[in-house]
């Protein structure tokens, strides 16, 4: 195994005109914990996204577990990656949703056994018994037949985590998932997510708005403006003494709010 | 005044062969709305394709079928084809016909009921890493299929009341069966107006069937097995 998990290197992002990254560059370790703050419209979604495949990069490499993501040798060149390589690569990578993004017409237990039966082969009654069993991680075994319509924000969160865990992913990436719940439901998924932390088995990234959760949980944290990673260091020394005046401006205003 | 002089009788006597070839008529619409589903979601498909050559060949077989008339569709499939050593039967050239007719406006029924499963849906089968048949058969088309539910069901009944069309390549449907009475009788009042009732009757069952189906169709969709 490589010792980085994930490395952006020398990345540029486009959306038209508008420049996101440029020579963006970030290392993750294997296993290791790092929480993204920054404000809205900074690219943390865009990062995730990047990762997952649902954005394309226009310069730079990005590798995954050591292996280039958006591109292929052939014959000893690079070029771009072909479907069948992004679909190798995405086995790495599960994601969670700010907008959980459940299948609205399937029951809790065939959203998440549905990806485990038609992308992994898994027999149905393997998928199912796994999900009972990520379902009782999450705290739903007795939710496996409701319908995503029937369940609470945060409950919906829970399976969302599962469904992403079923795929069995080495690293796990979470898009703000408890900015859509109601204050009350936001632990309920914090817990699982604490859970999952203790495993010490997975990469995690985690665009979060819940400063004090970041702060418990994190490695890293990194504060995002306009594209780039302008303070990163352990969470101790970004929420008690930031270094650059954005990263305190931005802090400040959080803890305002 | 005018008078109408309706002959039960003579109503009577027709109404049983009218309604052996309304078979045929529903034969022929039945077969074509199937190729019509097929082609339509085919279609619809193809126009979602990243490759743009794929994607504006099929805009523009779309705009194509669809600025034609379907007369000169049928004429063509039937006059036209043979010459190429393509020889059909009138049922088959009607179904045909119709099939890639419909075909083309159902692929922009299709193609908005895609459209309107949300972008989350996608990226959610992108992130599962559901193979693109799998996130269409399991995710997306389950979803929108119940948008679709009335704008097909009207095409498919305006398919129905085109069927007389077919007459033109002399399929022995409904109408051109009355045309062939009437002239045998010299009376046409009785077979025209029983087609008329015939049609009628058809279309408003068929309507309210679609607006049932609707109705009772999951709001969310469904989930095959
Ligand atoms: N699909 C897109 N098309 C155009 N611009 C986009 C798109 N996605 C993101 N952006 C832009 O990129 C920037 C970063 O967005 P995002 O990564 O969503 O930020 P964050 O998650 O930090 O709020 C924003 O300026 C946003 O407008
Ligand atoms: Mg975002």
């Amino acid at each position: 195994m490589t010792d980085y998990a994930i490395e952006f290197d020398k990345v540029t992002k486009r959306f038209g005109d508008n420049l996101l990254f440029e020579n963006f560059d970030l290392k993750i370790k294997q296993n290791e914990i790092v929480s993204i703050i920054g404000s809205s419209g900074s690219g943390k979604s865009t990062l995730l996204r990047i990762l997952m495949t649902l954005e394309t990069i226009d310069a730079g490499m990005v590798r995954v577990q050591g292996e280039s993501l958006w591109h292929m040798q052939k014959n000893g060149a690079w070029q771009p990656a072909n479907e069948r390589h992004l679909h190798r690569m995405r086995g790495q990578l599960g994601m969670v949703f700010q907008h959980f993004n459940l299948f609205p017409h399937m029951t809790v237990l065939r959203n998440i056994t549905e990806a485990p039966m038609h992308v992994l082969g898994q027999s149905k009654e393997t998928a199912r018994a796994q999900a009972l069993e990520l379902l009782r991680l999450v705290g739903l075994e007795d939710k496996a037949d409701a319908f995503p319509s029937e369940l609470s924000g945060g409950q919906k969160q829970r399976v969302g985590i599962a469904r992403a865990l079923a795929m069995k992913p080495s690293i796990l990436l979470l898009d703000e998932i408890t900015s859509a719940l109601d204050p009350e439901l936001v632990d309920e998924v914090l817990e699982v997510i604490r859970k999952l932390a203790a495993e010490d088995a997975f990469t995690m990234i985690l665009v979060t708005h819940e400063m004090y959760f970041a702060r418990e949980i994190s490695d890293r944290v990194c504060f995002f403006d306009a594209g780039k990673v302008v303070e990163e260091g352990p969470p101790e020394q970004i929420f008690n003494q930031p270094e650059h005046e954005r990263t305190r401006a931005f802090l400040s205003s959080f803890l305002s709010v | 005044m005018i008078e109408f002089d309706w002959d039960w009788a003579f109503a009577w006597e027709v109404l049983p062969l009218l309604l052996d070839a309304c078979l045929i008529t529903l034969q022929a619409t039945l077969l074509g709305s199937m190729l019509a589903i097929v082609m339509g979601l085919l279609l619809a498909l193809l126009r979602r394709s990243r490759w743009k050559t794929v994607s504006y060949s099929a805009y523009w077989w779309m705009e194509f079928v669809r600025s034609t008339p379907l007369l000169v569709q049928i004429y063509f499939l039937y006059y036209v084809a043979p010459e190429w050593g393509l020889n059909m039967s009138p049922m088959m050239t009607g179904v045909i016909a119709l099939g890639m007719h419909y075909g083309a406006y159902l692929s922009e029924v299709f193609r908005s009921g895609i459209d309107g499963v949300g972008k989350g849906q996608w990226e959610a089968s992108i992130a599962l890493n559901l193979s693109p048949y799998r996130t269409y058969r399991d995710v997306i088309l389950p979803q929108a299929l119940r948008s679709m539910i009335p704008a097909s069901g009207n095409y498919i009944i305006a398919m129905f009341k085109e069927t007389p069309q077919l007459s033109a390549i002399t399929l022995l449907e409904m109408l051109q069966l009355a045309k062939i009475m009437g002239s045998e009788n010299f009376r046409y009042l009785e077979p025209f107006t029983l087609v008329g009732l015939i049609y009628l009757v058809l279309s408003l069952a068929a309507s309210t069937g679609i607006r049932l189906a609707e109705r009772r169709f999951p709001k969310e969709g469904f989930t095959l097995s």
